[in-house]
C-alpha cells in the first residue's frame, strides 16, 4: 500500500485494450459523475415546471401535484442522496487539490463522506416519506 | 559547407496556440461548487424536508417566498451556477465519450441552447412573477 492508500493492479487484457481496473479512488469520480448528470438533467425539468408559475396557479398545482406522488416521492429521496454525495464528494475533491495533506487522506475523506451521507439521509428519508407511508399505511 | 541538421528536439511544427480556458473551467467548478453547495442543499433542506416536505408546496408557497428579494436572489443565483456549472460538467463528458467529432460537437450544441433556454427562461421567470396572476 501505498500512502495515498491505492495498491498496485495489474491491468487485465481485453480486445486488444488494457482494462484500468482502479480503485475506491475511481469509482467515487464514477458516482460524482453519474449524479452531477442525473441532477443537471433533473435541473432542466425542474425549471420548465416551475415556470409554470407565470402560466397560472393552477397549472402549477396540478403539476406539484405529481410530485406528491409516492414513487416520485421516492425519486425525490434519490435526488436529494444524489445530490448529497455529489456535493460531499465535491468538498472532498476540493481538499484533495488545494489542501497540502488532501492526497494523503483521501481514502479517509471517502470513507467520512460516505458515512456522513448515510448519518443525513437516515432522518432525511423519515421527514421526506414520513406523509407518504402515514398515508399508504394509515389510509387517510 | 555547412550540415543542415535539425536540432534534436525541435517541435516539427509551432506549437498549438493555447489559451487558460480548460483552467479557468477548473476553477470555476471548484469556486461555483463551493457557493452550490449552501444554495442547493439549503434549498433542498427547505423544500424537501422541512415542514412536511414537498407536500406543502403550491402556487402561494412560491408567492410567499418570492415576496423577498432574498430569495429571489437566492434562485437566481442558484439557477446560474447551477446551470453553468452542470453544463460545463456535462460538457466535460461529452468530450470524454463522444468518439466521432461531429457527434461531439452537435451534442455540444445541443447541450449550450438548452443552458441558454433554461438560464434565459428561469431569469425571465423571477423577474416577471406575479403574485396576483389569473387562474
Amino acid at each position: 500500500m501505498t500512502s495515498a492508500g491505492a495498491p498496485e493492479r495489474s491491468g487485465t487484457t481485453r480486445g486488444g485494450g488494457t482494462l484500468y481496473r482502479g480503485d475506491l479512488g475511481m469509482w467515487s469520480w464514477v458516482a460524482h459523475r453519474i449524479t452531477g448528470v442525473l441532477t443537471f438533467f433533473f435541473l432542466f425539468t425542474h425549471v420548465l415546471d416551475t415556470a409554470l408559475v407565470r402560466v397560472s396557479p393552477n397549472a402549477y398545482d396540478a403539476v406539484i401535484e405529481t410530485y406528491k406522488n409516492p414513487v416520485v416521492n421516492l425519486f425525490e429521496v434519490g435526488l436529494v442522496g444524489a445530490v448529497l454525495y455529489h456535493a460531499l464528494n465535491g468538498i472532498r475533491v476540493m481538499l484533495v487539490d488545494f489542501w497540502e495533506k488532501g492526497a494523503k487522506y483521501q481514502r479517509v475523506m471517502l470513507w467520512t463522506v460516505l458515512a456522513v451521507w448515510v448519518v443525513v439521509m437516515i432522518p432525511g428519508f423519515y421527514f421526506m416519506m414520513e406523509r407518504t407511508i402515514s398515508e399508504l399505511v394509515g389510509g387517510h | 559547407m555547412s550540415l543542415a541538421l535539425d536540432k534534436p528536439r525541435q517541435p516539427r511544427r509551432p506549437a498549438a496556440r493555447r489559451s487558460n480556458g480548460e483552467l479557468y473551467s477548473w476553477l470555476f467548478m471548484r469556486l461555483s461548487g463551493l457557493l452550490l453547495v449552501v444554495l442547493v442543499l439549503g434549498h433542498l433542506f427547505i423544500m424537501n424536508i422541512l415542514d412536511g416536505g414537498v407536500h406543502k408546496i403550491n402556487f402561494g408557497f412560491v408567492a410567499g417566498r418570492w415576496a423577498s428579494p432574498f430569495w429571489q436572489f437566492w434562485d437566481l443565483a442558484m439557477l446560474w451556477l447551477a446551470q453553468i456549472h452542470g453544463g460545463n460538467g456535462v460538457r466535460t463528458v461529452i468530450n470524454d465519450y463522444a468518439r466521432k467529432d461531429s457527434t461531439r460537437f452537435w451534442l455540444k450544441m445541443l447541450l449550450y441552447v438548452s443552458m441558454v433556454l433554461i438560464v434565459s427562461l428561469g431569469t425571465f421567470v423571477i423577474f416577471t412573477f406575479d403574485p396576483n396572476i389569473s387562474n
